[in-house]
């Protein structure tokens, strides 16, 4: 199939960035949309031009480098798909596909479509952690956890920390990556000892970092290619402001 | 090159607690003091970093990618071994242990292997008290699986996706320590060299992917944590940008490269599509539980199938070979990974294939379907048919499944002592970068075990160690301002230069394409000795055509993907060299490694462990000069030696 594409390039950080438009022939409907981006890059390389910049590593949905917004839509169309995961099947022969980066205030684009989502690290190093020195743990049997709980805080922990969901956040706001942290961590009889500290230190983080507030809207959870619930979100209100409340009950 | 494997005396399952005892240790408040560098941030890396972290040792941690979490380590799925025995099936330390040397067909260090099964029990503590989410029954207690090449149930699993919830149990004890500033992490930073002062490693040269600058690490000791090789292949199941940089150019510093023809290949893969194909997506093993492989009897049959004309469903029972029932009926289907791999290559080279390529076979789940009803098929093995059919638009259901093999795991890696130092002093390796433990051949779920062992249980001791020899009037003594970072920095510029001047007409990828073809026929699941030597004059070519014909855009000191590629490329081209040689050297069949000069008359591997019960090492010797073969010979003193057999 033949595609016209619309690219946002952008040489730096700093740097205005426009879109470039692009035509590119023969596309295999078997390829996966990172391997039509290739393909326009090999196109690029031998005119002499500049390649895409994007990000990708694994190229199976699961280590979230992967991160563009394509039509308007993170990931693309398909439902509970990574970029890498989507098909050129999908597309129409003659197409125009738009493609642009994250835009978040807290994911700041390096080039092209590469942004830098960091800050997310850094809620995670605030608290997204149960402490437990290597060499002090008991046997793992020796704490039994109902497989509803078990399966609850894996429905959570499968989040890959790709940042669609801030992506498709008129606010960009983190809670859906956020309440999946907290969620699977608090959830589990090892994540009790901290739970207040977690839920307070990791909101306050994500407010540091830059993401906005959330006003319930629930385009997070539909972009979402680990179809991570908004259930973490309440999850993450409810343990936050209970800790806050304990928080202020104790000076 | 000194290839003192330095295991300790006494019983094979004392000799690790001896050793431990005889460590030297390390004053708590003196530990601040020492700096230790670690590359990569999978399994093997964030493990040992947070572990040294928390022993109170000062941290630099890097990887490429943008963040730890996203190291290579996350796509694992099936599962960890370990020898809790939770199932009372007669699990044991020494069972394990001995499964893995058989499964690694008795090419790999029996004290190592003890010490991996002594861990593995608390790797699976310590990770449920970080909070993974392994499998659980009902009653709350640990769900087990069993996997290929074990007769009980061994592994711990976290859905499809144990690798992901392992390395982000580890990940979460490295951001506690990054936010205790006990870790400096440094993202987006490609380790480009090794410094060496004194014959003690010391430091490393990173270039930083976003801004290009080229900067100086030191530190008392390094430990490269990197991952394998896969992608010499070009095509295989590992990420895109899994390299042997690091390894190489370790390896070029003096570092002892082993067995690096030790790879392996997966049977079960979803077939190439077409030119554009960039990599591999591994399908599990479970599946040939239920389905059946098979391809037509006549090539004229295959022709259609290839081309579209015939319905697959449409080929008649007698039309069909299932030659993996045929050959092998004891285990039928369920052959193991180096088997069912190379048979499937033979009827593809008798043009028997049936993906449009010529390159897959047919995992057919009809007759389960008929057997037990599709419900039950889709309980079994509904999430890994959705993920075929995303990929290949095709409903498995109704059409059988094409599957074709694809490199998977590299064992070799550079050489390393029972502490996990390399030839160098002071230079640790671990995870897959290391040759340690699986030998020619590694079973499932060994790989995630190996490098949790290796990143929280041992180099948290043995660099220890290391250091408290050293001594703490030498902590900290080696700083960047030393001519030999000057050097080494001097050295990786000039190369980025070269390789920014050369300003030909090949795209990095086209040329990795070409190499991976060429491991691919001649390195791959059967060798011989005229390919070997055919690969390795195609492969020098291919080095001139690379370094006097290729393009890169933009300049070195901005985001530049195709200079990140290209750096790559270079070392998986001299590398392959190496593997070739290696493969050619290794006259025998084992594991992995077939050459089709060491077969039974069934076509079975031929190992030879009179001449061959060795690692093979290479030393590097300047480019101009081949190599140097090194020996470290294998003894079995618990185990004893005997031949695989699956028919
Ligand atoms: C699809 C797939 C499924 C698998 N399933 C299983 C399974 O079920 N069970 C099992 O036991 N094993 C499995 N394996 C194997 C296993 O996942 C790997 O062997 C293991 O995770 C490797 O871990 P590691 O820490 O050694 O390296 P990796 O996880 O590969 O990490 C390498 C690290 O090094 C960094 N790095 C690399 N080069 C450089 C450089 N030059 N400079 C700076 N940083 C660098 C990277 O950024 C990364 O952080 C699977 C492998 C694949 C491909
Ligand atoms: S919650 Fe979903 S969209 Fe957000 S980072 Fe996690 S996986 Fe990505
Ligand atoms: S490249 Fe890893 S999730 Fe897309």
């Amino acid at each position: 199939m033949n595609l016209n594409l619309k690219v946002w390039r952008q040489q730096g950080g700093q740097s205005k960035g426009k879109f470039e438009e692009y035509s590119l022939e023969n596309v295999s409907e078997e390829a996966s949309f990172l391997e039509m981006l290739d393909a326009l890059n090999e196109q690029l390389i031998s005119k002499k031009e500049d390649p895409v910049a994007f990000d990708h590593d694994c190229r199976e949905g699961i280590c979230g480098m992967c991160s563009m917004t394509i039509n308007g839509e993170p990931h693309g169309p398909e439902k509970a798909t990574t970029t890498c995961q989507l098909h050129m099947r999908h597309f129409k022969d003659g197409e125009t596909i738009t493609i642009e980066p994250w835009r978040a205030r807290a994911f700041p684009v390096l080039k092209d479509l590469v942004t830098d989502r960091s800050a997310f690290d850094s809620v995670m190093q605030a608290g997204g952690f149960i402490t437990a020195r290597t060499g002090s743990a008991v046997d793992a049997n020796e704490i039994p956890i109902p497989k509803g709980v078990l399966d609850e805080a894996m429905d959570a922990a499968a989040c890959i920390g790709c940042g669609a969901c801030v992506a498709a956040c008129p606010n960009a706001s983190a809670m859906l990556f956020t309440g999946a942290k907290v969620s699977h961590l608090n959830s589990l009889p090892q994540g009790q000892a901290e739970k207040e500290r977690r839920s307070i230190l990791m909101v306050e983080a994500m407010d540091s970092a830059g993401f906005g507030g959330c006003t319930n809207v629930g385009a997070c959870e539909s972009v979402c290619p680990k179809t991570i619930s908004l259930d973490v979100i309440a999850k993450l209100n409810r343990d936050y402001h209970v800790s806050s409340i304990k928080k202020i009950m104790r000076f | 090159m000194n290839l003192d494997s330095k295991i300790p005396e006494g019983p094979l399952s004392e000799k690790w607690s001896n050793h431990k005892f005889k460590m030297r240790l390390v004053n708590p408040s003196n530990r601040r003091k020492y700096k230790v560098i670690v590359v990569g941030s999978g399994l093997a890396g964030s493990s040992a970093a947070s572990s040294l972290a928390e022993q109170g040792y000062n941290v630099s941690c890097f990887c490429y990618q943008d963040s730890p979490r996203r190291a290579h380590s996350i796509a694992a799925q099936g599962g960890i071994n370990a020898s809790k025995n939770y199932q009372n099936d007669g699990d044991s330390v020494h069972r394990l242990f001995y499964d893995t040397i058989k499964g690694g067909d008795y090419r790999s260090r029996e004290a190592n292997v003890y010490r991996l099964a002594e861990v593995s029990e608390n790797i699976i503590d310590h990770c449920v008290a970080q909070g993974v989410p392994f499998a659980r029954e009902y009653g709350g207690l640990l769900a087990n699986r069993s996997f290929g090449g074990a007769q009980v149930s061994r592994t711990f699993y976290a859905r499809g996706q144990t690798g992901q919830q392992l390395l982000l149990g580890a990940y979460s004890g490295l951001n506690r320590q990054i936010g205790l500033g006990k870790v400096k992490m440094h993202t987006r930073h490609e380790m480009l060299d090794l410094v060496i002062v004194e014959g003690h490693a010391k430091g490393i040269i990173t270039r930083n992917l976003v801004t290009g600058a080229i900067d100086r690490h030191a530190a008392d000791c390094v430990v490269l944590t990197t991952g394998g090789y896969g992608n010499v292949f070009y095509l295989s199941t590992n990420a895109q940008g899994c390299n042997v940089t690091a390894t190489h150019r370790a390896y070029k510093k003096g570092a002892g490269f082993a067995n690096p023809c030790y790879t392996q290949i997966h049977p079960t893969c979803i077939p190439v599509h077409g030119e554009d194909q960039s990599k591999l997506t591994l399908m599990s093993e479970s599946l040939r539980n239920d389905g059946r492989v098979w391809v037509p009897k006549l090539s004229e049959t295959a022709e259609k199938i290839r081309s579209g004309e015939l319905d697959p469903n449409l080929v008649s029972e007698a039309d069909r070979d299932y030659y993996l029932e045929r050959k092998y009926p004891s285990f039928g289907n369920l052959a193991p990974r180096d088997i069912s791999s190379r048979s499937a290559k033979e009827v593809c080279d008798e043009g028997l294939g049936v993906a449009s390529s010529g390159l897959g076979v047919f995992l057919d789940f009809r007759d389960a379907i008929a057997r037990d009803g599709e419900q039950a098929i889709r309980e079994r093995y509904g999430n890994l048919f959705e993920m075929y059919n995303r990929i290949t638009g095709e409903d498995p259901y109704k059409k059988p499944m094409m599957i074709f093999p694809a490199v998977h795991y590299t064992m070799g890696g550079l050489w390393v002592d029972y502490n996990l130092q390399s030839t160098i002093e002071g230079l640790f390796v671990g995870g897959e970068a290391n040759f340690s433990d699986h030998g020619s051949n590694r079973l499932g779920a060994s790989a995630l075990m190996q490098g949790l062992a290796d990143g929280y249980f041992v180099l948290p001791y043995t660099v220890g160690n290391y250091l408290g020899e050293l001594g703490i009037d030498k902590a900290g003594s080696v700083t960047t301002s030393d001519p030999a970072f000057e050097a080494v920095e001097a050295e990786v510029k000039a190369r980025i230069d070269r390789l920014l001047s050369i300003k030909g007409n090949r795209s990095a990828r086209s040329l990795h394409k070409e190499l991976g073809k060429i491991i691919w026929d001649y390195c791959g699941m059967a060798r011989s000795e005229k390919g070997l030597r055919e690969a390795i004059e195609k492969i020098q070519a291919l080095k001139k055509e690379f370094w006097s014909n290729l393009s890169i855009t933009g300049s070195a000191s901005t985001l530049n993907i195709e200079l990140e590629r290209a750096g790559r490329v270079a070392d998986f081209i001299e590398f392959g060299e190496l593997m070739c040689r290696d493969a050619l050297m290794r006259e025998e069949s084992c594991g992995g490694h077939f050459r089709i000069e060491h077969q039974t008359k069934e076509g079975e591997a031929l190992r030879n462990d009179k001449d061959f019960a060795f690692v093979g090492v290479w030393g590097y010797n300047g480019d101009a000069k081949e190599p140097s073969l090194y020996k470290e010979s294998l003894d079995f003193e618990n185990v004893a030696l005997a031949t695989r057999s699956y028919k």
